[in-house]
């Protein structure tokens, strides 16, 4: 095996607001069945990359219990695994990881450790379909010290959320600049990179004398004259949770067939945690238009436009409208509710109304619940 | 030593010839339920959410779907490093080698695989019914009353009493007689087909019986430990349990499924029933769709009107077809236009665009291949198989294999109660 994958699953983000309350970014529902990390790591097993190391620090609980066992991404083998490091405190340190870059010197030994010449870096807040044998062949073509994947954003994308790099015909970048104002080119680093495992190790050591802590800053812009970085155009779907509007419309995202095809029946699959729910059940009442459905759902009332998580219950004659309606929800009957998601496990009373105008809403709406 | 309490024995290698051509190429413990299950399924989830984690599979009609189901039993967290589920066919022996000739015949052939695992007591199941049961409280009730033998029962309607093999028992429930499908019952009593063995009874009947032709738990082991003045119990069971040996049985117990509150609750959190899940995606229900009353499984794309019907994994039903008061297996496609209309679709089988299947526009006739087998207005269309545009096909009516228009009546439709079976390797 020629890789080994590293996701950067630690950060947190304001932007995100109450979501993220309860869980990081890389745990966040995504697409009805999946959590965002899946994409990551399917992306990861189906290039029959066999080594895996997570790393996470903010609100972890929730993706620990995702990835409760290995085998659900078909690691978990002899060879290689699956492995979830958190901050801990050691004779030589005890701090928090302060960086993308401190995580990993953080866990260098690990990374000494492997025998794989190349490692995958990714981060957990992105979703995406990735061939990384693919990358992996053109950064030894290319010759290239570090490679990034990129995708050029569509017209009116706001590129003050992305990494911006420019390049030149060849692919090298020229030029990368982080959450810039004035962005220089529509090519966003994807926040995936390939790299050396013995350059990742020194550059991560530098670093690390040197007080730096950053993997974007201080390792890819400090090193860009210096490296040679090259820029892996990406041609399929990308996109990163970066603020609730943008999670909302990856969410809906999947609503297109395009998207939906390219993501649920183009082989290989995204792979996730199985939760055993039964099928979607749809009693009399039922209006379903235009709209995701997961497992363990029952639907009574009229759904349109939206994405139903799993084991979700809609009440009779509800009216849901461009909605996505997170995990174990319960809304009751005669409940309209319109361009909002609801946070998981939440209950939604009966006769409640709740059309947001602009911006989608989040409710949380932690009642209690009254089941037969 | 490996001390196991009990041992599950699961029946799986009957062919269900009665489910036509559902179970042509593989054994009706293999076939479809409930949108994304598999009749296995609900034995197998038993015995784990009963606390049994080494279960012995028996298999024997075309096991391939039924093994690469079951693998290592990970999907019943039946994958254990001592014990978990065993695949058991039957394998060649140094003298008197021979297929499973009898549900004891089979067990028989197996003591040595229960004695690795050294049990007090042996549970027997079959592959062919729908139900939840605790075996663990059977398990009590079978050391509460000292027996050698418990055998689940059910009450009947008396009326349908006289299908089953019926059991009398005196007043702590312990048999007395035993009557096979009687003509008068005298107890509405049925046995339910599951048995738990105190193993060293039932080992030495096997023992005994050994050179019975065909050897039968109900027609030889079973009268041998009666006979024997062993202390037989029925264990009386008053939940839903459902046989599905029949195309019939089968369809209702879907239908069952779709009821508001359905007699049989698969949402309950905490009996959950488990099975191999091969597809991860939520459905996607299209602008075009109209659904009511159903339950569709995952990765399926509705873009016509469904109603009445049980859907299951990775379909395609596409704008313009309307599906009512039907099972459509995992992956078959149903072409724009189509109607169908009370049938069995067996997985990855795909119907052409403007089909109608089950009209009744024809005189009605009963099956000219089997009315046994296929009766109940049903159309039947075997896994793998192919409907091509345009066609119609009456009621009581079964396909199998890769069809053209050629193979239809002027080249149009199949009269009700006939049928088209394409043979494997043939020249299309």
């Amino acid at each position: 095996m020629k890789a080994i994958g590293i996701i950067l699953a630690g950060g947190n983000n304001k932007k995100m607001r109450v979501l993220t309350k309860r869980r990081a970014i890389p745990a966040m529902p995504v697409g009805g069945s999946y959590r965002c990390i899946d994409f990551a790591l399917s992306s990861m097993t189906n290039s029959r990359i066999k080594t895996v190391a997570v790393l996470t620090q903010y609100n972890s609980r929730s993706l620990s219990q995702h990835l409760n066992s290995s085998k659900w991404w078909d690691f978990g083998r002899k060879q290689g695994g699956l492995f979830v490091f958190s901050p801990t405190i050691t004779a030589e340190n005890g701090e928090w990881y302060r960086g993308t870059a401190d995580s990993i010197y953080q866990n260098l030994d690990f990374l000494k450790r492997q025998h794989e010449p190349y490692v995958v870096l990714a981060s957990g807040d992105s979703i995406y379909k990735v061939d990384f044998d693919k990358v992996i062949d053109y950064h030894i073509q290319k010759n290239a010290d570090i490679t990034i994947v990129t995708k050029a954003m569509p017209e009116g994308t706001d590129l003050t959320q992305y990494g911006i790099v420019t390049t030149d015909e060849s692919g090298r970048v020229l030029n990368m600049e982080e959450k810039p104002m004035v962005a220089e080119s529509n090519i966003a680093s994807c926040g995936i990179y390939v790299i050396r495992r013995r350059l990742l190790i020194e550059l991560i050591e530098k670093c690390a004398e040197e007080d730096r802590y950053d993997f974007v800053n201080d390792i890819l812009i400090r090193y860009k004259g210096v490296k040679k970085l090259y820029a892996y155009p990406l041609e399929t779907y990308w996109n990163k949770i970066s603020d609730v509007e943008s999670y909302f419309n990856m969410n809906m995202d999947f609503l297109k067939k395009e998207n939906r095809d390219f993501f649920f029946k183009q082989y290989p699959e995204i792979h996730s945690k199985i939760d055993d729910n039964p099928p979607a059940k749809y009693n009399p009442g039922a209006l379903v238009k235009n709209s995701l459905v997961s497992s363990g759902c029952i639907i009574n009332g009229e759904v349109e436009d939206s994405v139903l998580f799993k084991k979700v219950y809609v009440g009779n004659n509800c009216v849901i409208k461009n909605c996505v309606i997170l995990n174990d929800v319960y809304i009751g009957d005669n409940a309209h509710i319109e361009n909002c998601i609801i946070e998981s496990r939440g209950t939604v009373k009966p006769g409640e109304v709740r059309i947001a105008e602009g911006k989608p809403q989040v409710l949380i709406e932690d009642n209690e619940r009254y089941m037969i | 030593m490996i001390k196991k309490e009990m041992v599950a024995m699961l029946l799986a290698g009957g062919q269900g010839s009665r489910l036509g051509v559902l179970t042509q190429n593989g054994a009706k413990p293999a076939v479809a339920f409930g949108g994304k299950y598999r009749i296995i399924d609900f034995p197998l989830s038993n015995c784990i959410n009963s606390g049994i984690d080494t279960v012995g599979v028996l298999t024997q009609y075309q096991p391939l779907r039924l093994n690469s189901h079951i693998g290592i039993g990970m999907p019943w967290d039946l994958d254990r490093n001592v014990g978990g589920v065993s695949i058991l066919p039957p394998y060649e022996k140094s003298a008197n080698t021979e297929w499973y000739t009898g549900t004891a015949n089979a067990i028989y052939q197996n003591i040595n695989f229960i004695d690795t695992y050294n049990p007090e007591y042996v549970l027997i199941l079959s592959g062919d019914h729908i139900y939840k049961m605790d075996y663990e409280i059977m398990l009590d009730a079978h050391k509460a009353n000292d027996a050698a033998l418990t055998i689940a029962a059910m009450p009947v309607p008396w009326e349908e009493a006289s299908r089953f093999g019926v059991v009398l028992t005196d007043g702590d429930g312990r048999i007395t007689e035993f009557e096979e499908k009687p003509a008068n019952p005298r107890s509405n009593l049925a046995s339910m087909g599951i048995y738990i063995f105190t193993w060293s009874k039932l080992r030495e009947a096997l023992m005994a019986t050994a050179e019975q032709p065909e050897c039968d738990f109900g027609k030889h082991v079973i009268p041998y430990i009666f006979n024997k003045g062993e202390r037989i119990f029925a264990y009386e069971y008053n939940g839903y349990w459902k046989d599905v040996g029949t195309l019939t049985s089968y369809w209702e117990a879907n239908m069952e499924l779709i009821d508001i509150i359905p007699e049989f609750n698969l949402y309950e959190e905490f009996w959950k029933v488990y099975t191999k899940c091969d597809q991860f995606p939520p459905q996607y229900i299209g602008e075009s769709a109209t659904i009511n009353r159903c339950i569709i499984g995952e990765g399926t794309e509705i873009y016509g009107e469904v109603s009445n019907s049980v859907i299951g994994s990775g379909v395609v039903i596409e704008e313009g077809a309307v599906v009512r008061n039907s099972i459509i297996m995992s992956d078959s496609v149903i072409g724009k236009g189509t109607v169908v209309d009370k049938s069995i679709v067996a997985e990855n089988v795909k119907v052409g665009e403007n089909c109608v299947l089950g009209t009744t526009e024809y005189e009605y006739k009963e099956s000219k291949l089997s009315t046994k087998v296929y009766a109940s207005d049903l159309v039947t269309i075997a896994e793998n198989s192919v409907i091509p545009d345009g066609v119609k096909i009456g009621i009581n009516t079964a396909i199998s294999g890769v069809t053209t228009k050629d193979d239809y009546t002027e080249g149009s439709y199949l009269d009700s109660g006939d049928y088209i079976v394409v043979k494997e390797g043939a020249s299309r």
